[in-house]
């Protein structure tokens, strides 16, 4: 059986291009960045290449305004974390939205430990960030705010350039989780007014492990980690020069083929929406229009997400869920909850995000999948 | 170090896949219900009962894999059983019999036994014991 893989948001398969331009540096050339020989030197200007490449995809103005780290969790720590902590002084609030990431709520969250003040922001029933509700709660003493590009579980993409206005008027710096949209859709920090970006190496076709954070020249922040001082101090330890060499060949494809996948992916997610819409009680999550072109997400009444995967599997189908039950917490999804679904609407959630290994003529197959799924399960259901 | 398990078992997912004894039955003796929205897992029971064993039973369940999983099989080892065998079928005989549940499934997701329970009860409080 084929297997459709819709589940490019979680892991993303590594692109082919990028193993040949990041392969050598796994496979024999070596040599320690930090070294004044020719080994040493080579390794510098292949990273060098690669900070280029992904401050090119964001139009930042200034390669060095490019940090590599150990992926999106540690961008999003240093951000948060970090960026709050060095800027106590002027400050001690943090604001989020409450449909962020994980790990930018739980640095968020945990600054509190050290004496901050943290504000959430609601969201509106498709997830856009409350821009009222986010002038009023960045204060004069709010140092970071973190509004992601667009969300992982709903694929709304939020009015970033809006929100960076409003952070500063009386705020001091936006990061932005750009995660999921990095590659997807154009990025530009400058146009947007964005202070910080943390960028996934993986979710534009890199390694697994690999990540960036752009830091606008003079925004000051301080390292999670600490050590030998690379990459200006912010990410201590040995540079993966594999895993940045990938990073930066997935960045340079990702803005290369940009227009492209983008139109191609929003047509088989626009196909894929239309169909899944017409089974009974099914329902879009997260914004109908303004969403990630690879992004289809949605919710069933009456039966459980975990079963939809399991059930959606037995196809040849991968597809991602929002569920209670397959969280390591095992709680609902704070993201469902945020945009007003209660607890049993947001257990029956199903999320395809698609890559370029997916194409307009495995639709059927899915559909042919979701209905089969959704029929047996809710003849199963007490509800 | 114990080997981990990976995913549901073989067993779990033939159940799931496939599960025994689904639906209702209409007038019956007993009947069980257990679980909330909130948690994510709800399981109802319906027996019937015929010289103090369990001659029918049926469920209906919303919930994840292993939900549904112990709810076949425990309407399986139920069936035919007197009252009192059926009584001591515990969560853990449910999980040993579908060769292991993940751990973090074995509370939540293991419901089965206690909706058993429940329409047990359910019928012995109709007899008025």
């Amino acid at each position: 059986m084929e297997r459709i893989y819709l589940d490019h948001a979680a892991a993303m398969p590594v692109d082919p291009r990028v193993i040949d331009a990041a392969l050598p540096y796994l496979a024999g050339k070596v040599g320690n960045p930090s070294g004044l020989y020719e080994e040493g030197l080579m390794a510098k200007s292949a990273i060098e290449e690669a900070r280029g490449r992904v401050a090119d995809l964001i139009n930042a103005e200034d390669t060095q305004s490019i940090v590599f780290t150990g992926g999106a969790t540690e961008s999003n720590n240093i951000a948060v974390r970090g960026t709050a902590l060095r800027n106590a002084r002027t400050g001690k609030k943090v604001v989020t939205s409450a449909i962020e990431h994980i790990s930018v709520l739980n640095p968020a969250k945990d600054l509190q430990k050290s004496g901050f003040t943290y504000a959430t922001v609601p969201v509106d029933p498709w997830g856009v960030v409350d821009c009222e509700a986010l002038r009023e709660a960045v204060t004069p003493d709010t140092t970071v705010t973190s509004v992601m590009y667009a969300n992982n579980e709903i694929g709304t993409v939020e009015p970033i350039r809006e929100i960076g206005e409003i952070v500063h008027e009386r705020g001091k710096y936006l990061h932005v989780d750009a995660t999921d949209a990095g590659g997807r859709i154009p990025i530009d920090v400058q146009r947007d007014g964005i202070d910080l970006l943390t960028l996934s190496g993986n979710q534009l076709g890199g390694p697994e492990g690999t990540g960036a954070l752009y830091i606008r020249p003079g925004v000051r922040s301080q390292p999670v980690v600490l050590g030998g001082g690379q990459e200006r101090g912010l990410r201590s330890g040995t540079e993966d020069l594999f895993g940045i060499v990938g990073m930066g060949e997935a960045a340079r494809i990702a803005a290369a083929d940009m227009p492209g996948e983008r139109r191609r992916l929003a047509a088989i997610r626009d196909r894929l929406i239309e169909g899944i819409l017409t089974l009974e009680e099914a329902a879009l999550t997260g914004h109908p229009t303004d969403r990630l072109p690879h992004h289809a997400s949605f919710r069933f009444s009456r039966i459980e997400g975990e079963s939809i995967q399991l059930g959606m599997d037995f196809f040849g189908v991968a597809v991602a869920t929002g569920s209670a039950c397959t969280s390591r917490t095992l709680e609902a999804s704070h993201v469902l909850l945020a945009i007003g679904l209660a607890h049993a609407e947001a257990h029956g959630s199903m999320i395809a995000t698609l890559g370029r290994s997916n194409t307009t003529e495995q639709v059927p197959a899915v559909l042919h999948a979701a209905r089969e799924t959704v029929k047996r399960l809710r003849a199963i259901t007490p509800l | 170090m114990a080997e981990q398990q990976i995913g549901y078992s073989k067993k779990v997912m033939e159940h799931f896949m496939n599960p025994h004894n689904v639906g209702v039955i209409e007038n019956a003796d007993g009947y069980g219900k257990v679980g909330n929205p909130v948690c994510g897992d709800i399981m109802e029971i319906f027996i019937t009962v015929k010289d103090d064993r369990i001659e029918d039973i049926r469920f209906r369940t919303f919930g994840c894999g292993s939900a549904i999983a112990t709810s076949s099989m425990v309407t399986d080892m139920a069936k035919g059983k007197t009252l009192d065998e059926a009584m001591a079928i515990t969560r853990d005989d449910v999980a040993t019999e579908l060769e292991g549940l993940p751990p973090r499934k074995m509370h939540c997701s293991n419901l089965a036994a206690d909706a058993l329970h429940e329409a047990i009860r359910d019928y012995r409080s109709r007899q008025g014991e």
